[in-house]
């Protein structure tokens, strides 16, 4: 209020001779009053998502403090989540999110990545079109329609194979192979792998794509005018020019996996076990508080699952972070052979 | 992440904005939402029921998704009776819970009674209206075992993971003729939060002090052994689909995908089926203990026809109503569920009240003012 006569000055004092020569000039704000209302504009919704994420991350914070006190960072790797003790733990939540979802990657990516090399580089264009409809349409489908559809086709699909895998893997000379141990219920870790799987092979097959189709035509034709033979060609220019691009669509993949709720949550068994056997249940950090947020009546508890998020917020973060410095890293070695080639 | 955190908050958020909306709106059409009519977080479910006239009052309440099936019902037949719009959020107990300490709504409903610290930590003293009994049935797949006997302390074990084997001699001990199988038991549980689970463990806790001791009791439990489902469907579908199987569901919901499910040895010594009539059996055998506190548990009551876990779900509400017009169209509609509502639950596969504990009510209702 002591301002005011300052502030009812403003006005007049942006048409002084600075101001007005600066707009003229291009200054900051570009050529016109367009410029300028178009780069704040743009800015503004540019900050927005940074405010969002911000304010999700102080509710979040806020909401664990009680659980943070009381558990320290014992919370994040103890093993027990009892709610009727109140004791919690994060470390089964946090596992089950990576395993699952990093089995999925092992799984969509050479599928994803094949599919787009063919879709781009080889498929005759009749083929083209309608398989990359049907791939792009895999991202259409609701994650809860995935979900029954793994409890009612995949699981029973998958449970003669788990024992096939048991018989035939789970002993080689003598030794226990960890991975196809115990009950072969069909839910557990694999199946859950498998659904997250099928839900970012469109992603990763869809930007893949995207990224190979915009390799230079120059990149394929010097290939193949040295006498390159497909395969050559594809693994040197073509997938060496796009593998930043690849790499994107992996992250952009291993994120969704990583947040995925419903579909998991159907499949994966929603038992906190912290287990090498692909034919174990799990539990993943969404899974948990979709299953009990609604229902957790004590503070300790609603705390407890906030945590929980905020350790998905995260490992999120983590992860992306470690796959932007991939990528740069990347990036900066392919300028750097560029320059010394 | 962001999105799930997001979603959760921001749902819970546009379920108040769309409440907001259509009770502060004279909301013309009379519609019914029959969106999941199971246990499950529907948070968007809700009802919405007007009168053919002006609407004499509007009410809003939260919580319980269990006895959402009837209490839509009850809302669209007594809102288009009395003109008493009535919204209901099926968002779960613990949001029911903490609208109601928040002042947002009403009512709020829950399948499981305050516990005595959170009734405490209420703004004023709130009055429990148990409204319909349920029960929770046994399913089980067992391929060429026509019906399955099991008691407390056997249930317990299998729960415990003591128990692996179908054909162990205390199963066996209990079905003399069956021909039980070797398969290993693939033991089924609520991954979600429900009040089914907190009065399965109730049960439990009631017949195994190893259960107790170990596991106790609650909405969420940390399992010793098996697979979590999600909802009642998550479930049903480990135990229809995996041979050996066994889990526990509401019984509206055995008995809508006609499930095979098991008889329990009763206290006085009976195997019973759960059915409509052994659960409004099972309640008149806990009337003593009701009679004393009206939130006790109904697990293994007294009586040659009760079905051994049955409980009770209630609707919540203040003593002391702020807004008397309010506090009268909810006493209205309450006294109204005791008589002609309690006629409908048979029909959607809830225990009607027994003549008692309709009396206890309605000196209840009459308490608040």
């Amino acid at each position: 209020m002591v301002a005011e006569p300052a502030t009812s000055k403003t006005p007049e004092r942006s048409t002084t001779p600075e101001r007005s020569s600066l707009i003229k000039s291009g200054g900051l704000f570009g050529n016109n009053v367009g410029d300028s209302i178009f780069y704040w504009g743009t800015m503004l919704f540019a900050a927005s998502v940074l405010v969002v994420c911000l304010l999700i991350f102080l509710q979040l914070w806020k909401g664990a403090l009680p659980s943070m006190h009381r558990f320290g960072i014992r919370f994040l790797y103890t093993r027990t989540w009892d709610p009727v003790q109140e004791v919690f733990g994060a470390l089964p939540f946090i596992y089950g999110t990576l395993v699952s979802s990093l089995l999925a990657l092992l799984i969509a990516v050479p599928i994803g990545l094949g599919t787009a090399v063919f879709l781009s580089e080889l498929a005759p264009p009749w083929l083209r079109t309608p398989v990359s409809f049907l791939v792009e349409l895999l991202a259409a489908v609701p994650s809860v329609v995935y979900g029954l559809w793994g409890i009612f086709v995949l699981v029973p699909a998958l449970r003669p194979v788990e024992i096939w895998l048991g018989d035939r893997f789970g002993t080689i000379g003598g030794h226990d192979v960890v991975l196809f141990q115990g009950a072969p219920y069909g839910i557990g870790m694999l199946a859950g792998g498998l659904i997250l799987a099928i839900m970012i092979l469109p992603f990763i097959t869809a930007v893949s794509r995207e990224v190979i189709r915009a390799v230079p035509p120059s990149q394929r034709e010097a290939a193949y005018g040295l006498g390159a033979t497909h395969w050559e060609a594809l693994k040197g220019p073509i997938l060496r020019y796009a593998r930043t691009g690849i790499m994107g669509a992996i992250i952009l993949g291993l994120a969704r996996a990583l947040g995925e709720t419903m579909a998991v949550t159907m499949v994966i068994g929603n038992s906190p076990n912290m287990s090498w056997s692909l034919f174990d249940q799990g539990y993943t950090l969404a899974s948990v508080l979709a299953n009990e947020f609604a229902e957790a009546t004590s503070d300790l508890y609603v705390s407890a699952l906030i945590q929980l998020a905020l350790i998905l917020f995260g490992t999120t973060i983590v992860v992306n972070a470690i796959a932007r410095l991939l990528i740069w890293s990347m990036v900066r070695n392919t300028q750097q052979g560029i320059v010394r080639e | 992440m962001k999105v799930t955190a997001g979603w959760k908050w921001g749902a819970v958020g546009a379920v108040l904005a769309l409440s907001g909306c259509v009770s502060s709106g004279t909301a013309e059409q009379n519609q019914t939402l029959s969106g999941t009519a199971t246990d499950q977080n529907s948070t968007t479910a809700q009802t919405n029921t007007t009168g053919t006239g002006g609407a004499k009052g509007q009410l809003t309440g939260a919580g319980a998704t269990f006895p959402y099936p009837i209490y839509s019902k009850w809302f669209d037949t007594y809102g288009s009776k009395n003109g008493v719009q009535i919204n209901y959020q099926s968002i779960g107990s613990g949001g029911g819970i903490q609208q109601l300490k928040a002042g947002t709504v009403d009512f709020g409903a829950s399948d499981a009674p305050l516990k005595a610290d959170d009734e405490k930590a209420m703004p004023g003293p709130v009055v429990h209206i148990p409204t319909v009994g349920g029960s929770v049935a046994i399913a089980y797949n067992l391929p060429g075992v026509q019906s399955l006997k099991l008691d407390g302390p056997t249930l317990a074990n299998i729960y415990l993971g003591k128990v692996k084997k179908w054909d162990d001699p205390s199963i066996a001990a209990l079905n003399a003729g069956a021909k039980l199988p070797s398969t290993t038991i693939a033991v089924a549980h609520r991954a979600d939060g429900s009040g089914t689970t907190n009065i399965f463990t109730t049960y439990l806790k009631t017949v195994s002090p190893e259960w107790g001791t170990k596991v106790g009791s609650g909405k969420a439990v940390s399992w010793p052994t098996g697979v979590g489902g999600k909802g009642n469907e998550g479930v049903t579908g480990v135990v229809k689909q995996q041979p050996g199987g066994i889990g526990y569901v509401e019984l509206n919901y055995a008995i809508q995908n006609k499930l095979s499910v098991a008889s329990l040895k009763n206290k006085d010594g009976q195997f019973v089926e759960p059915t409509v009539d052994s659960t409004t059996a099972a309640i008149a055998g806990g009337l003593p203990a009701l009679q004393k506190d009206i939130k006790a548990p109904l697990v293994n009551e007294a009586g040659a026809k009760a079905y051994p876990i049955v409980g009770l779900t209630y609707i919540l509400v203040y003593k002391q109503q702020k807004d008397p017009a309010k506090g009268k169209a909810l006493t209205g509609f309450l006294k109204w569920a005791m008589a002609d509502g309690q006629s409908m639950a048979k029909d959607l596969a809830y225990a009607p009240l027994p003549a008692e504990v309709i009396k206890m009510n309605a000196t209840a209702i009459d308490a608040i003012k």
